[in-house]
């Protein structure tokens, strides 16, 4: 069972609302020194050139064959690789641990870019169900729509659609940002634990439903609520934050953020392990 | 997971056959136990076109059994007997397996209720699909498989509805395949991917009204709700929203008519879809993959939100 503790002290992630509780246990946290960079090496990455470019065309390639290209030319030092003809092909760029210039001339099918530490994406299309899947580090950038359960389960990074996208976005999401410029289906943020979510248009019904941490920030209309789901005062941190993140992702760099409303989790499940059978009952 | 593709060309006709084979095609990891197509020929709507079964094919998990083939010889003899005295003249006939038959039929009379319920008292005859441009076609196998079979890569019409079917809960025959026909209606035709729960108080409650199922299929429930709706006069519109409430459990499906396609999705939006539209064409797919296998350029397409009933005329 996990010991959680209060602090009265806030960090300023804290404050922020990426996170309330205090890590305790084995977690580690590294933190980067130049001086010392040669010592950060990622077992089985490849050191690749950002400026050396190649083509890449998956039209008669099966997604394995495709993924296995990409660290072929990896391999081979190419730190910047053009997709074409990925013609919406499921589990495209999948496991890519290493730093990386991806670009996608089309569309993407279902998983795509999932399970990736570090590659800088743009796709130039639409992508299918669950996007980016478990993203530890990097960023991807949707120009067209997505699927639903997009971003799901990440845990770092930065995950941009520039277009709608659908049901349950950023479901178990235990950290990173999302970004929608236009709607979002209903079960947003759905059992999400950390990270933050940003929508500038309207989304769905349920929205946060079950959240357990993390924060969500809306432009436009909210369908309803889910179960635990609360406003939350958005601070002058918040827009701050919100109009760096904003500008950084090329999108919305006009949009007016004071009036965006700021969801997060009411708390009445969350922690619920710590709770006597009778009130877990209660809470459920 | 089955895979569900449909398509509707506004103001021409196409290849329909051919463009909804490779859609499902493209879908058959989704599930290859069986395939069935609902096409929209272009004919000259004078008869009735009726795609009907003496016999099953029988696969894992079926309460069917195999039978022999003079068992089909001898009920396709008590339907035409039965055609006969029902006033019902077969113009064309066509036996593409030994169980599978194509009729078309010269019928004046519009209620095609009296006229479902004789034929299918016959045992082990049912009628697939009774239409004036609609023919269901459905049987084991792949898209491809299925369409060799029966030819259809060559049938032209406006617009086609299909489905690649992963047997999940009921066995792996044709009468567990869709499409479903919206019995007793004519060129009303139904495909479903997700699983209903609340198929028995519904099936319970519609039988008790006088409709009928010919399988266990949960998703056989759908078509009839749809008709049953229509029964009582409401829009193919009106009836797909009804069904949004009337329907539990997780949904997306398509419905056409002799002159429309309509997609719905569950308020959950837990079954995908993709969907293509433009002026002159629609698409739509369980994955953008389908909808590619026609418009291999790059397109914009969207994931209908849920809760979503869309209607499209030809």
């Amino acid at each position: 069972m996990a010991n959680i503790k209060t602090v009265s002290k806030k960090s300023k992630a804290q404050s922020m609302g990426m996170h309330t509780e205090v890590l305790t246990g084995r977690t580690q946290q590294k933190f980067f020194n130049p001086d010392e960079a040669e010592n950060f090496y990622y077992f089985g990455t490849y050191d690749v050139d950002f400026n050396k470019r190649t083509d890449l065309d998956v039209k008669d390639m099966t997604a394995a064959e495709a993924n296995r290209e990409i660290d072929n030319l990896m391999s081979e030092g190419y730190g910047t690789i053009v997709i074409k003809n990925p013609q919406g092909k499921h589990s495209l760029g999948v496991g890519i641990l290493n730093k990386l210039n991806l670009i996608f001339e089309g569309s993407l099918g279902y998983f795509g870019m999932g399970s990736c530490d570090g590659p800088t994406v743009r796709i130039n299309g639409r992508v299918g169900w669950s996007c980016a899947e478990n993203l530890m580090a990097g960023k991807v950038v949707i120009e067209k729509n997505a699927g639903s359960c997009f971003g799901a389960a990440i845990r770092g990074g930065d995950l941009i659609c520039k277009g709608s996208v659908g049901a349950r976005t950023g479901i178990d999401m235990k950290g990173g940002t999302i970004i929608i410029g236009g709607d979002a289906g209903a079960f947003t943020g759905f059992m999400m634990q950390r990270g933050r979510i940003i929508i500038l248009g309207d989304v769905g019904i349920n929205l946060g439903d079950s959240m357990y941490d993390g924060t969500i920030f809306v432009g436009g209309k909210i369908g309803s609520y889910g179960s635990d789901a609360v406003d939350s005062d958005l601070t002058s941190n918040d827009q701050d934050w919100l109009r760096r993140k904003l500008k950084v992702a090329e999108i919305g760099e006009n949009f007016d953020v004071s009036k965006m409303k700021k969801i997060v989790a009411g708390k009445k499940l969350w922690n619920y392990d710590n709770l006597e059978p009778t009130e877990k009952k209660g809470a459920i | 997971m089955c895979g569900i593709a449909g398509l509707i060309h506004r103001g021409k006709s196409s290849n329909v056959g051919s463009e909804l084979q490779g859609m499902l095609q493209a879908l058959k990891h989704r599930g290859e136990d069986s395939t069935g197509y609902a096409l929209y020929g272009d004919t000259d709507g004078k008869n009735f076109i009726m795609r009907f079964k003496v016999g099953e094919n029988v696969g894992e998990g079926s309460s069917s059994i195999v039978e022999d083939v003079s068992v089909y010889d001898e009920r396709k003899k008590i339907v035409d007997q039965t055609l006969a005295e029902l006033g019902a003249k077969i113009v064309k006939e066509e036996r593409t397996l030994p169980y599978s038959l194509r009729y078309e039929i010269d019928y004046d009379k519009k209620d095609l209720l009296d006229f479902s319920q004789r034929i299918e008292s016959i045992p082990g005859v049912e009628i697939l699909s009774m239409g004036k441009s609609l023919e269901v076609i459905k049987d084991l196998g792949n898209a491809k498989a299925v369409c060799d079979r029966y030819s259809l890569d060559k049938l032209i019409g406006t617009h086609a509805i299909g489905h690649a079917r992963m047997a999940t809960e009921s066995g792996v025959d044709i009468k567990s395949a869709h499409p479903f026909w919206g019995y007793p209606f004519s060129d009303v035709s139904v495909v479903h991917n997700g699983q209903l729960t609340n198929y028995w108080n519904n099936r319970r409650a519609l039988e008790n009204k006088g409709m009928r199922f010919m399988s266990e299929c949960d998703s056989e429930l759908i078509a009839v709700y749809i008709a049953q709706k229509m029964r009582e006069g409401a829009s193919l519109e009106e009836g797909m929203k009804e069904s949004l409430t009337g329907l539990d459990g997780v949904f997306t499906y398509f419905v056409a008519t002799k002159n429309s396609l309509g997609m719905a999705k569950d308020t959950m939006a837990a079954k995908p879809l993709v969907l293509y539209e433009s002026d002159d064409l629609v698409a739509m797919g369980s994955e953008e993959i389908a909808i590619r296998s026609v418009l291999p350029q790059e397109i914009d397409t969207y994931d209908p939100f849920d809760g979503e009933v869309k209607v499209w005329q030809i």
